[in-house]
């Protein structure tokens, strides 16, 4: 501000036309301000989550930490976390891939419809998603119901039990999965499947032989990202799995549950562990510098 | 030979109708016209990419106009080229035999003869990031030939080029579609362009073809 009526004045003391002006002295506009306002905007964010680290880091000591993590329910809540995520994450991308690639190339009749319904997941809270699929399963549909169905007829049952861990994660994590293939389908030129359709290529060829070895980097990128938001599903899971010690229990259900007794050095042990590996999903995708990350 | 026959098309605002034009089989024919005029549109209709509203399209007397871009058999050359951006060059002028399952001695021959004719055999086990606009302009016209198509459709091919890759892709064009007695429709809005290779051109006036 100073700046600007220093220099303003100055230039009406000089004279009135500013291409004399210019030629007499340096010009002494400066950015200065601009970068301390938004950098100093910016940076209350970036401190905040940089404290919150900071903070669990000095709650915890390392004795806790490796106390906590040899509890036979934490390790095992650990490599259900592993495993679930690890399996919602695959089923995601095996059902992003082409829900993507549909939706960021055709225009069909009810196209903004399924856009919206792919996005219901993102935004319902999570409780109400976790009671939902509990409904679905156990609402009967003309004396049919799902549950029942899985559990006498198939003989898997679903809730409370892993599979209903699995498919909570997936209810969220696919929703993102399919938001990056779409992005990823929309950075890539359709017009090369075009020329491809034209030397002979059915729609089906033309995808698998051109598109999809395009997509493989926003591939990675969405299974990681599906991970990761599996990694932090609670709501649904608490609803739809129970949060039972070593049956359904993930780490953000440990969270909880220690929580719950009061266990606080526990409770952070286990955050700091998820922390890691978010920490780590958020390095692989910066590895791979799809640009999707932001 | 092309034909088409009271040919209407719309692209989102602009629209074409009753459209009729013949090319005669080994024809070398270039379409000339102001920029959104539909140029790019016919060529598209023609290869099936886009949907036509009413009139039929006939390649060699075959009704082709509610066929599959697939089965058309129809080598087109896009302005923007779109090669494929994993695959070598080689990768390009094999991709349309592997479809039509030749055997690999015959695409090695077929690719070796083409890469010969087009003058890119050092080029063919490179990707094709980095290639000039010449060198991507003969990759594009391999891919879209190698297949012995019985129809070749141009879009500005020439444009983008500087004036000496110009004359030499134009003699190429001239040779290339000689030798392979392909039935040629050449867009462009050059006029020299036009003079040097067709055989036979049309100006594109609103919604109707002129023999120039």
């Amino acid at each position: 501000m100073n700046n600007r009526d220093r220099k303003s004045t100055t230039a009406s003391e000089a004279s009135d036309s500013p291409s004399q002006q210019a030629r007499g002295e340096r010009r002494r506009r400066t950015d200065v301000s601009f970068f301390i306002v938004m950098g100093g905007i910016s940076s209350c964010f970036i401190l905040l989550i940089v404290l919150l680290l900071l903070a669990d880091l000095r709650f915890a000591s390392l004795a806790e930490f490796k106390a906590a993590l040899f509890k036979p329910e934490i390790q095992f809540a650990f490599q259900l976390t592993i495993l679930s995520c690890t399996v919602a994450a695959l089923l995601s991308i095996w059902v992003a891939t082409p829900l993507g690639y549909l939706l960021s190339r055709y225009r069909f009749p009810g196209r903004t419809l399924i856009d919206t319904i792919v996005d219901i997941p993102i935004v319902l809270p999570p409780l109400v998603l976790g009671l939902s699929l509990l409904i679905l399963f156990h609402q009967p549909f003309f004396g049919w119901e799902i549950e029942a169905w899985m559990r006498d007829t198939v003989g898997f049952p679903i809730t409370y039990r892993w599979p209903a861990v699995v498919l909570a994660q997936f209810s969220v994590a696919c929703a993102f999965a399919v938001r990056t293939m779409r992005v990823t389908f929309d950075q890539i030129d359709p017009r090369a499947e075009e020329v491809a359709r034209t030397l002979g290529c059915t729609r089906g060829q033309a995808f698998l032989q051109i598109a999809f070895p395009q997509a493989w980097r926003g591939m990675i990128a969405a299974t990681t990202i599906a991970w990761a938001r599996a990694l932090g599903e609670f709501g649904p899971i608490l609803v739809f799995a129970g949060a039972t010690r070593m049956r359904t229990e993930v780490l953000s259900t440990t969270v909880f549950l220690e929580l719950s007794i009061g266990n606080l050095d526990a409770a952070v042990a286990v955050s700091l562990l998820m922390v890691a590996m978010a920490v780590l999903v958020l390095v692989v995708l910066r590895l791979l510098g799809t640009g999707l990350t932001s | 030979m092309i034909e088409i026959k009271d040919l209407s098309l719309r692209a989102g605002e602009f629209r074409l109708d009753h459209l009729s034009f013949t090319i005669q089989s080994g024809q070398y024919a270039v379409l000339m016209g102001k920029t959104g005029r539909g140029k790019t549109t016919i060529l598209e209709a023609i290869c099936g990419l886009r949907r036509v509203e009413a009139g039929q399209i006939l390649i060699h007397g075959q009704e082709v106009t509610d066929w599959l871009p697939a089965d058309r058999e129809v080598g087109y050359v896009p302005q923007d080229l779109a090669l494929f951006p994993t695959f070598t060059v080689r990768g390009h002028l094999e991709f349309a035999l592997r479809l039509r399952k030749w055997s690999q001695t015959r695409i090695d021959r077929r690719t070796d003869e083409l890469a010969h004719q087009l003058g890119i055999q050092h080029l063919l086990d490179r990707k094709i990031v980095g290639l000039s606009g010449g060198e991507s302009q003969r990759v594009a016209l391999g891919r879209a030939l190698s297949f012995y198509p019985s129809v070749l459709l141009l879009d500005e091919p020439l444009s983008a080029l500087d004036a000496d890759t110009r004359n030499e892709m134009q003699e190429l064009l001239k040779s290339l579609t000689e030798l392979h007695d392909v039935t040629t429709l050449h867009i462009t809005h050059n006029q020299e362009e036009a003079k040097a290779l067709a055989d036979c051109s049309y100006t594109l006036v609103i919604s109707s073809l002129n023999p120039s």
